[in-house]
């Protein structure tokens, strides 16, 4: 019997998949495929103080290997979330890790304070990386004081373990992951998305009506993956790892490099059922790798 | 309900310029309800490219568990796509979205596409004949060359055609036809340009209409948030095209 849990602060998670916040909305459109309650954590989509209408569209473009997005934080709001789609998730079996953002620290703090009062929300995803919108989101997360003082005002009000979500987009992530540390973080979630642009080749504007957008999928796993190893080597945090997850080979790279869970974002709108398909070959695979455990696998490529 | 299935091609023929009509086997027939609705593809198994394609429904067969979709091959993923030979597999997401209401139409109504928003008309076509209700097909293209299913619409009842540069019927566009034609029915159906739907919405703001939007999608199924409008219920309301709709009634959506 392959053991498949893990264990990290707020969350007691029977295998190491969840989808990634913004990939995922709030589970509704995928409850109509599959039972949520196979998932590890289900990262739900971001939620600000005030409803968010997001940005103008084209809010997206496809790339090679990936795709652009500049949605723009669109959202129901707290009151929205907290009222009507937390309760809605409370029928599944599964800790929801509410994704937070906003555009000052005064925002964050309330978004946290209320949103971790939920039964069912078990951690929160601080988003500190938002490359969409115009102020706030990832201005904290390329400074290693702000993105400080920022944790430390939201661990002193949640309710529950709280974790950042780092930006790729910073000469050195690693001293944004320390400063988090410090600043009394819980955990890390990593990587958000890449600022890239696509530019239409018969007009020459940009294909995005926001102009630039985050780029994800298979085309970024490179890269996330060689932050998630510098930020396990260098912090004593657990990490989520995400960036271009696509099947259960990809979960086995991030949990080598030193992530105790991953996130799969982009693949979800490629193969709706990518979740479950992974969670239901990882056993296989694992044993196949001469593992009994995920725990076993976790940060391996630092031991060899 | 949606389903995922490799379904496997029956046919595949080139039927205007540019132009493919597909015709796919499985049990996925089975959900399909309303025409308008449509399936998300994926081309290739591979990471180029790497999202699926969204693709009208052009007509439904229960019985022999096969649909057809006509599409332009015009990027990409189409252009994989026209590759695709009878016995390929295809990965098929669907159906998706909610379509064209039947019961709406009393007696006549007036159905009118432009360029590729024409093929889910033609299942929609089909379906209201079956209900007994006239349908007056008003169709545009770019050229001559660019014409696809006349014969089938005038099959199905009376078929104008507009071509931009006056290659093949009315010169123009499907407005100019519009004009010229009595407003003796009770319920339009209109899919294409969103340039067209504005000006069909203007031309009838005393008719029960519904408009089949196109909006650039990522999921298909509503979590992305990629294809959303804002409407005109309110500041804050919006739909998402790809699970809300393709098609809404006239005069809701600010696309």
């Amino acid at each position: 019997m392959i053991d498949l849990t893990v264990n990290i602060p707020g969350l007691e998670l029977k295998n190491p998949i969840m989808p990634a916040s913004g990939c995922f909305g709030f589970g509704k459109e995928y409850a109509q495929l599959y039972d949520l309650s196979q998932l590890g954590a289900i990262m739900i989509k971001a939620t600000t103080v005030e409803t968010r209408l997001g940005n103008p569209t084209p809010r997206v473009a496809e790339t090679s290997s990936g795709m652009l997005n500049a949605i723009g934080l669109q959202n129901p709001g707290l009151q929205g979330v907290f009222d009507n789609e937390l309760p809605w998730l409370d029928q599944f079996d599964v800790p929801i890790i509410a994704n937070v953002a906003g555009t000052t620290t005064e925002d964050y703090v309330e978004v946290a304070r209320e949103i971790s009062k939920a039964p069912n929300v078990h951690a929160l995803e601080i988003n500190i990386s938002c490359p969409n919108v115009k102020k706030g989101g990832i201005t904290f997360g390329t400074d290693p004081a702000v993105a400080r003082e920022l944790t430390r005002a939201v661990k002193d009000v949640s309710s529950v373990p709280v974790y950042i979500k780092l930006s790729p987009n910073v000469t050195d992530i690693v001293s944004i992951a320390k400063a988090v540390e410090e600043g009394g973080a819980d955990g890390i979630t990593m990587i958000n998305t890449l600022l890239g642009m696509r530019l239409d080749p018969k007009t020459g504007r940009p294909v995005i009506a926001n102009i630039t957008g985050g780029l994800s999928g298979p085309a970024i796993k490179p890269v996330a993956l060689r932050m998630v190893y510098e930020v396990s080597k260098q912090t004593r945090l657990p990490i989520i790892g995400m960036g271009g997850v696509t099947n259960v080979d990809d979960v086995i790279d991030f949990l080598s490099a030193g992530a105790s869970a991953v996130a799969v974002g982009t693949a979800n709108f490629v193969n709706p059922f990518v979740c479950p398909e992974i969670i239901g070959k990882l056993p296989e695979r694992l044993h196949e790798l001469g593992f009994d455990s995920v725990q076993e696998l976790i940060g391996r490529s630092h031991r060899l | 309900m949606i389903r995922q299935e490799k379904m496997k091609v029956v046919a595949q023929h080139s039927i205007a310029r540019n132009i493919f009509e597909l015709t796919v086997e499985g049990s996925l027939v089975d959900e399909m309800a309303e025409p308008g609705q449509f399936v998300h593809i994926r081309v290739a198994d591979s990471f180029e490219p790497l999202l699926r394609r969204p693709i009208s429904i052009a007509s439904i067969n229960k019985e022999k568990k096969q649909f057809t979709m006509i599409y332009r091959a015009e990027g990409r993923g189409t252009q994989i796509l026209a590759d695709k030979r009878a016995r390929d597999e295809i990965d098929v997401l669907g159906p998706l979205g909610h379509g064209f209401s039947v019961e709406e139409a009393e007696k006549k109504a007036f159905l009118i596409g432009g360029g590729i928003g024409v093929p889910p008309l033609y299942e929609l076509a089909k379906q209201l004949k079956s209900r007994g209700i006239e349908t007056v097909h008003i169709l545009g293209f770019e050229s001559k060359e660019a014409i696809f299913y006349e014969d089938k619409f005038k099959a199905l009842g009376d078929t104008h055609i507009a071509t931009v540069d006056g290659s093949h019927g009315t010169e123009g566009f499907v407005t100019h036809i519009l004009n010229g034609l009595p407003t003796d029915f009770d319920t339009y159906y209109s899919c294409g340009p969103t340039a067209m739907l504005e000006a069909v919405q203007w031309a009838y703001p005393q008719k029960r209409g519904f408009l089949s939007y196109e909006q650039r999608m990522g999921c298909g199924i509503g979590a992305c948030f990629a294809c959303v409008c804002r409407t005109t219920k309110s500041e804050t309301d919006y739909i998402k095209v790809c699970s809300d709709g393709p098609v809404f009634p006239a005069g809701v959506v600010i696309a």
